[in-house]
């Protein structure tokens, strides 16, 4: 019996890498709560996850499979993840920030009767177990306690590590869920998946992202030559995805992608607090805009006030050379 | 149809906010207050439903004697009624929140509640998820028009009713989901759901003459214990503005020679 649980997220039978960052938060909080961290694993393949998750120090890993938890829905999700956490006695429980976890761990929150804290972006430093969390688009950092016995928590992955594998394989139970299918209201219809070839952008070490400065979906091939040319992921402002530049899986901001790559390189973007408020973690920040006053500069270590026209081309073509040196 | 929306009072999403020098709060001397975006989209979204299928929209909040300001605007979009449940912001929590709107569903029997997926201040995005707990409701969240999505720019719209279920088009990590609940049903609706109209000046005209009730916790009989506090404020790291480059070549250099990032 471990304090704290971690959600486990996982696609086509492979565990997520969000899932590790919110281990590196689960052992720190450990480290403070003096227990350790279990994993829980819900839906198709759990066992197969299990497997993988099972090598980074959790004292349990609970699979939760069945009928009821072949497609993601928050309530049946919700129903398995509360009577786990009740099952192995967990105080807090923890998932990523992810638009799965903020669907769903509210709904944990309510049936175990506990406060939540979204975003978690670090631990207090008093005494008892509190968490910073960003508040008005990332402009202010609040405190929070939870006065509840049992605590819930979205937590940002780009503010925590992720971790290695620490060896070894935690023993996994398989949980039977009481969750009963006739109460679902709702199902899913479909999915219509983003598809690229290109790194994941919550997890890529280099960002190229565009905003409306780069006027067209056409023109957004400079963003995808330049992206590629670097090996990057590739991003935009939330203008960009509404004016159908791309998708909106790739939306950086506070209501997007929060990203803390090595390199960011934004083109044609001036800065909005939201947009800041999502890559503003990043470690180096480039800015390429035409107008020297965008906000963007501000927090830029290195702007380039130039034409993106000109200046993506001649990148893309230099940062070639240099690779192929 | 009947329609609940939530508008929630918040500071501008534009305004750069900053911190008291004592750092008990934010510094709101000279901060404008709008309707909060998302509820804008609610709203929008309320009002498009209502066009189709007739009913009546409800817009609930809970806040202090101000954001009587923010529930006119919400009427002037066109909601026809409103209610005002009274409470300060530094009182409130998203499940306080949550208990209360479930309390005002329960007086009020909407086939629909429709949620901000998030309120630009707090930014905690739990609100709608608690209350479609609290009352066993299920629940489609972050409802989005489905632009700027790969084969998506069919017209369709984000929300649809038919059958007594809604239809949303949902954004999530990997792409958009569409999901059906049979309704009463919880909704929280995303920027990309709808253009918010602005209202016109007949209609804010009309709008102070709209019904808008006044209660109190206590009329509610809602529990005001908070299960989270925000208990002290902080500025987050700054971050120092670098420097400007002449051209890619500099840039290039910097990046490998000075930043060793490449
Ligand atoms: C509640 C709320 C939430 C939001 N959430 C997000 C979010 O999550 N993410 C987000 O990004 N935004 C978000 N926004 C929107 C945000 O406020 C801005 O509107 C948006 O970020 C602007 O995008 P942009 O920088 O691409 O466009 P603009 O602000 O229009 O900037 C375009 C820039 O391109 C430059 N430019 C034009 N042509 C060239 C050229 N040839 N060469 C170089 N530069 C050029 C211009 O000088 C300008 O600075 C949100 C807004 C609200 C109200
Ligand atoms: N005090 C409030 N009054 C009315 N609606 C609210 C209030 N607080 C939150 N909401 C609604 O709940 C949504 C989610 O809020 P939150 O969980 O606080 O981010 C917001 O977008 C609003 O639509």
């Amino acid at each position: 019996m471990s304090d704290i649980l971690v959600v486990a997220e996982h696609a086509a039978g492979s565990l997520k890498k969000g899932t590790l960052h919110v281990i590196d938060f689960a052992r720190q909080a450990a480290a403070k709560l003096g227990g350790g961290f279990d994993l829980v694993v819900v839906g198709p393949q759990a066992a197969a996850v299990a497997a993988q998750a099972g090598g980074y120090g959790a004292g349990k890993v609970y699979t939760v499979e069945g009928p009821a938890f072949e497609q993601y829905t928050a309530p049946a999700y919700a129903h398995a993840i509360a009577e786990v956490a009740a099952h192995a006695g967990a105080k807090v429980i923890a998932g990523a920030s992810s638009s799965l976890g903020k669907d769903c761990l509210p709904r944990v929150a309510v049936k175990l009767g506990a406060g939540m804290a979204s975003d978690v972006v670090g631990i207090g430093s008093g005494n008892g177990l509190t968490y910073l969390r960003p508040m008005w688009a990332g402009n202010v950092v609040g405190e929070v306690e939870i006065t509840t016995a049992i605590h819930v928590l979205t937590v940002r992955t780009a503010e925590f590590d992720t971790v290695e594998a620490s060896g070894g394989a935690s023993p996994v139970e398989a949980v039977a869920s009481t969750f009963d299918q006739a109460t679902l209201k709702q199902r899913v219809v479909e999915f219509r998946p983003t598809v690229s070839a290109r790194p994941d952008l919550s997890e890529a070490a280099f960002v190229v992202a565009g905003g409306r400065g780069v006027k067209s979906k056409e023109n957004f091939s400079l963003i995808n030559d330049l992206a590629d040319a670097l090996g990057a992921a590739v991003g935009a402002t939330r203008a960009a995805v509404d004016a159908e530049f791309i998708e909106n899986d790739y939306q950086i901001g506070q209501t997007g992608k929060i990203i803390a790559p090595d390199l960011y390189i934004g083109l044609g973007i001036s800065g909005a607090i939201q947009h800041l408020a999502g890559m503003k973690a990043s470690k180096v920040i480039v800015a390429v805009n035409k107008d020297e006053e965008a906000p963007i500069f501000t927090v830029a270590d290195y702007g380039l006030v130039a034409d993106l026209f000109k200046v993506a081309p001649e990148l893309t073509e230099k940062l070639r050379k240099l690779k192929s040196q | 149809m009947k329609i609940m929306v939530t508008a929630k009072r918040v500071t501008d999403p534009d305004a750069r906010i900053r911190l008291k020098s004592d750092l008990s709060g934010i510094d709101s001397e000279g901060v404008e207050y709008k309707l909060n975006p998302f509820c804008e989209n609610a709203i929008e979204e309320a009002l498009r439903l209502k066009a189709k299928h007739d009913g009546e929209i409800v817009a609930v909040s809970i806040g202090g004697a101000e954001a009587t300001t923010e529930m006119r605007r919400a009427l002037a979009m066109g909601c026809d009624r409103g209610i005002l449940v009274d409470g300060a912001d530094d009182a409130l929590d998203a499940d306080l929140v949550a208990r209360t709107i479930a309390k005002l569903y329960e007086k009020e029997q909407p086939d629909l509640i429709i949620f901000g997926k998030q309120a630009v201040d707090g930014d905690s995005n739990q609100a709608a998820q608690l209350c479609a707990e609290y009352l066993g409701l299920g629940q489609a969240t972050f409802a989005a028009h489905p632009n700027g999505s790969a084969g998506m720019t069919g017209g369709e719209p984000g929300l649809a009713v038919a059958d007594g279920k809604v239809t949303a088009m949902r954004e999530v990590d990997g792409g958009v989901e569409v999901v059906e609940v049979a309704m009463p049903a919880v909704v929280s609706a995303d920027l990309r759901l709808n253009e918010p109209r602005l209202p016109t000046l007949p209609n804010i005209m009309k709008a102070k003459r709209k019904p808008l009730e006044q209660l109190s916790m206590a009329d509610l009989g809602v529990d005001v214990a908070l299960k989270v506090k925000t208990i002290a404020f902080s500025n987050p790291p700054e971050r120092k503005a670098g420097v400007r480059v002449a051209d890619v070549d500099e840039l290039l250099n910097k990046l490998v020679n000075e930043a060793k990032v490449l």
